[in-house]
């Protein structure tokens, strides 16, 4: 597949001086139909086919590390749900988890279990959105309109229980922000039960259809030595074959029971690497987590009497010391570095976010393809620009 | 012919294709929004959305009319011309009822498919001329797809035409029997993939591909001469709809075909439209090169079979 | 059926199934989505509840409300009685152009003067006016939904725990939620004044009725507000 990135000119014998063609460089995006937010790749193709290619990120840097230093850890928590606003849930869940393994806080456990089921619901929107919108890049323009159908189903529950459809804003350390209102326990059961009626036909427009599969077999093959490389995580990662899941194997929440011996969660792998297998990683990832969170629901259902949050003093400040809190987005390893000197506000708040690396193997994976494959890698990186340049 | 019959004539073929191209874009429009589970248009005009397409028609005459500072500016605006005006004349010389076309031609079937293919031209024009990478990527890919769909659609049209024993239009319906629902499938199924090749249709809009090339060789147009485009695009689903209900279907024949007969050719024509609608609702796009493979390698086979086949039947049964 | 039935053909026969079936639009400006209470569309304000304590604009991560405020000495009512101080709220302010929804203002409110409604029609032609005052603030008030009733798992309120438990010891102590308690204390000072100057309301509870009555009671006091506020 490695082409020679060279230069090369070629000179066909028309006339006496010769016809000379050279490489076009073509800037993809900032805007551009196929890179969704202002992703910007400058490729160098010859004809159709790319010599080199080099994604140029930071349109979208808002400086949230900065802004995050200067914030309280509610206030953080406003910020950390917009870096990557297809994940929004899972991406509080990993600066509270920080602030309250430093204050050595023991959540309760209604709350330990609503933030698992609300994660696992965030991970099932984030997936249909790219199953909807992978398609869409192909050319099939109907599987978007069935994600979001779906996804709206979902929406409508997260938004009944936390007031907002993306931003949550609804963990707080110690818990969640208000306890879940009456009967939507039964109602998340319907939205999940519908949502698994109407996946097999999202699945019909995806699922062995020969034109999809031409487009995407043994294209955009990513060996597990490059992910290694590039720290590639999530569902692309797995789908090299890389058989590691944070909720597996560093358990946060309530992922140890259920990752556990005969519990719902397992961790899906593809041994291809190429395009179809990411698609297929995320297809199989959105049942499991449906499976995990109608299993979360039955635990919450027979659970105790009890708070869902603690009560926490006026002023927040996180005991001197330093952590580290990586968590499994639907997108990959999110990880929050907290150094803390006593104040209010965190001294330092690293944030490592899933795309920055799944986009940076782009330079590596391209060369060599088409155009038309450029689309359908890009498309199987799965990425939120906002997420790369945070 | 009359004069005043000529320009009788020629203002029905013309009020036939601006009619019929928004009919099946409209058709487009609902078809494939209650196909997603949507409603579609439902404001213009009142009643359903009926009058969106003429809301679009007044947006784009609206709109400011670019030519790009580096352009080919006469190629660039003579381009929407020349992709337009082959469907026109196509259309003038399909028959919808027994006797009845706006264009008599002994070879109607030879004629036609040669003046389709003058429309690539446009898009090749407006790729060329429009001094924008992304619209040069989309007309090669056009010229590209040309090649490879041409020779299959030719070869299938000659089937039908070997079969009649006659190249004009009117002369293969007249002949037409139900029987060759069966007989020319195999050219039926070529035809059809390359009317939609063609027609830069999903699955093979490749030269137009939105998510890769932005718009292909229409990137850098903008209102009227973009209308005109989009116009070809619909104008001709329509004569291509037209053509495989001619050729294939039999077009007029069915019940009271004496009386009826054009609405039959409607009809079927308006069906093919409809399935040429459906392919675009539910498959994704192909690769340039995939398209080569599956012209060389399935359909121009394929329609060679159907050649030989149509040939062979004609021998044994003597006719 | 999947190994005989190519795959493309799936996606037909799927796409045609859709079209017999009802469609999933919502015809948003004929029919009004169905918002759950706890939609955060807009900050709804209760001026009367306002003490210009200034709390919500420091919480506020991005700074986007305006507080302006002066004293007032209100004389003392009986001979030899002290002068009381109070706050006026002069502007209250939100920018909803920079306003990030996160509702840390209501959150952190003492005296509940801040409430999430559900409406969002609030689009303007002119990023300026997204700056909504305190008038066009109290406006919302009216359609406060009445907070949600609670998982039937979820602990008692806290005032019930309160009631039901020894004094508790310093620290973090689990149970109930954060702030929006009654506060005994502040009613009782309110009540002792001879004439308080406008009747503060007490905040609405989590569960029960208060909050219909507060949305009862606002659309009062904007009904004053309309018919004489001005002469204040």
């Amino acid at each position: 597949m490695a082409q020679p990135t060279t230069n090369r000119e070629l000179t066909v014998g028309v006339g006496a001086g010769g016809l000379a063609t050279a490489d076009m460089v073509l800037n993809i995006g900032p805007q551009h139909p196929a890179t969704h937010g202002v992703l910007r790749l400058r490729i160098v193709v010859d004809g159709e086919r790319i010599v080199s290619a080099e994604p140029i990120i930071g349109y979208m840097h808002r400086g949230a590390e900065k802004l995050f230093e200067v914030r309280d850890y509610r206030q953080i928590v406003v910020l950390a749900n917009r870096h990557d606003w297809l994940s929004a849930f899972s991406s509080e869940l990993g600066v509270v988890l920080s602030v309250e393994s430093m204050l050595g806080m023991e959540v309760p456990e209604r709350a330990v279990w609503a933030r698992t089921l609300l994660a696992e619901l965030n991970r099932v929107l984030n997936h249909l959105m790219f199953l909807g919108s992978y398609p869409l890049e192909l050319g099939a323009i109907t599987p978007v309109f069935y994600a979001f159908r779906e996804r709206e189903e979902l929406q409508a529950v997260m938004e009944e229980a936390s007031g907002g459809r993306m931003h949550y804003m609804f963990n707080r350390v110690g818990g969640l922000k208000e306890d879940l209102p009456a009967g939507w326990l039964g109602r998340v059961a319907h939205a999940i039960a519908a949502v698994r009626s109407r996946m097999p036909d999202l699945e019909s427009l995806i699922v062995g259809n020969e034109i999809l599969r031409a487009r995407t077999r043994g294209v955009g093959v990513l060996t597990p030595e490059t992910v290694a490389a590039y720290g590639v995580s999530g569902p692309i990662a797995r789908a090299s074959g890389l058989n590691i899941d944070l909720r597996r194997d560093a358990p946060y929440l309530a992922y140890a029971g259920l990752f556990g011996e005969g519990g719902p969660g397992r961790v899906v792998t593809r041994t291809d690497g190429d395009c179809l297998a990411r698609l297929e990683v995320l297809l199989e990832q959105t049942h499991v987590s449906l499976d995990l969170a109608e299993h979360c629901l039955d635990v919450l259902a027979s659970l105790p009497q009890g708070p869902i949050n603690v009560r926490l003093p006026k002023v927040l400040k996180v005991p001197e010391g330093e952590i580290y809190t990586a968590t499994e987005n639907p997108l990959g390893f999110n990880g929050y570095y907290l150094v803390s000197r006593g104040e209010k506000t965190p001294w330092r708040l690293k944030l490592r976010s899933a795309s920055f690396n799944n986009v940076s193997v782009l330079s590596e994976l391209l060369p060599g393809h088409l155009i038309a494959d450029m689309v359908a890698i890009l498309g199987s990186m799965f990425f939120v620009v906002g997420d790369i340049d945070k | 012919m009359t004069a005043l019959e000529v320009t009788l004539r020629a203002v029905a073929v013309l009020a036939a294709f601006l009619v019929l191209p928004l009919l099946v874009g409209q058709t487009e429009h609902k078809v494939m929004a209650h196909m997603q589970g949507r409603l579609g248009p439902m404001y213009a005009g009142g009643f359903h959305g009926w009058a969106q397409l003429v809301a679009d028609g007044v947006k784009f005459v609206q709109k400011e009319d670019l030519t790009p500072a580096a352009a080919d500016k006469r190629v660039f605006r003579f381009a929407p011309a020349i992709a337009l005006v082959p469907y026109l004349v196509a259309l003038s010389a399909i028959p919808i009822h027994p006797g009845v076309q706006a264009a008599t031609l002994p070879a109607s079937a030879v004629f036609v498919l040669a003046i389709i293919g003058v429309g690539i031209i446009g898009t090749l024009m407006a790729g060329w001329a429009s001094a924008n990478k992304y619209a040069l990527l989309g007309a090669m890919r056009a010229a590209a797809q040309l090649l490879s769909y041409e020779l299959p659609m030719v070869l299938a049209v000659s089937s039908v035409c070997l079969a009649a024993g006659s190249l004009s239009l009117a002369g293969i319906v007249t002949q037409w029997h139900w029987w060759w629902l069966a007989w020319q499938a195999p050219g039926a199924v070529v035809f059809l993939t390359a009317a939609v090749a063609e027609l830069q249709r999903p699955p093979f809009d490749m030269p137009v591909a939105d998510s890769e090339i932005v718009f292909g060789a229409y990137t850098e147009y903008t209102g009227l001469r973009f209308a005109f485009f989009l116009l070809s695009e619909y104008a001709g689903i329509v004569v291509m709809s037209f053509l495989f209900a001619v050729l294939f279907l039999g077009g007029w024949h069915g019940p009271y075909a004496g009386a009826l007969g054009w609405l039959w050719t409607v009809a079927k024509a308006f069906a093919i439209a409809i399935v040429i609608i459906w392919l675009r609702v539910a498959w994704p796009r192909l690769r340039e090169d995939q398209l080569q493979r599956l012209a060389w390698l399935v359909l121009v086979p394929l329609a060679l079979g159907q050649l030989l086949l149509t040939g062979a039947v004609i021998a044994v049964t003597g006719s | 059926m999947s190994g005989l039935v190519p795959g493309i053909l799936k996606g037909l026969a799927t796409t045609v199934r859709t079209m017999t079936k009802p469609t999933h639009t919502a015809e948003y400006p004929d029919a009004a989505p169905e918002l759950p209470p706890r939609s955060r569309g807009v900050i709804a304000l209760l001026e009367e509840n306002c003490t210009s304590c200034m709390l919500c604009a420091r919480e506020c991560p991005d700074w986007c409300i305006y507080i302006d405020s002066h004293k007032e000495t209100i004389p003392a009512t009986t001979p030899g009685g002290r002068d009381r101080q109070r706050n006026v709220l002069d502007r209250f302010a939100i920018d909803f152009s920079l306003c990030m929804y996160c509702g840390i203002c209501i959150e952190v409110c003492p005296f509940d003067a801040l409430h999430w409604s559900p409406q969002f029609e609030y689009a303007e032609l002119d990023i300026r006016d997204l700056i909504q005052e305190k008038d066009r603030l109290g406006q919302w008030m009216p359609t406060v939904p009445p907070p949600v009733a609670l998982d039937e798992h979820s602990a008692d309120p806290a005032e019930l725990a309160a009631s039901n438990k020894p004094p508790r010891a310093a620290g973090l102590v689990a149970g109930g939620r954060p702030a929006r308690v009654a506060r005994p204390a502040a009613a009782a000072t309110t009540a002792a004044e001879p004439t308080p100057p406008v009747e503060p309301m007490l905040p609405p509870r989590r569960r029960g009725p208060s909050a219909a009555e507060l949305v009862a009671r606002a659309s009062d006091i904007a009904e004053q507000q309309e018919n004489g506020g001005e002469a204040r």
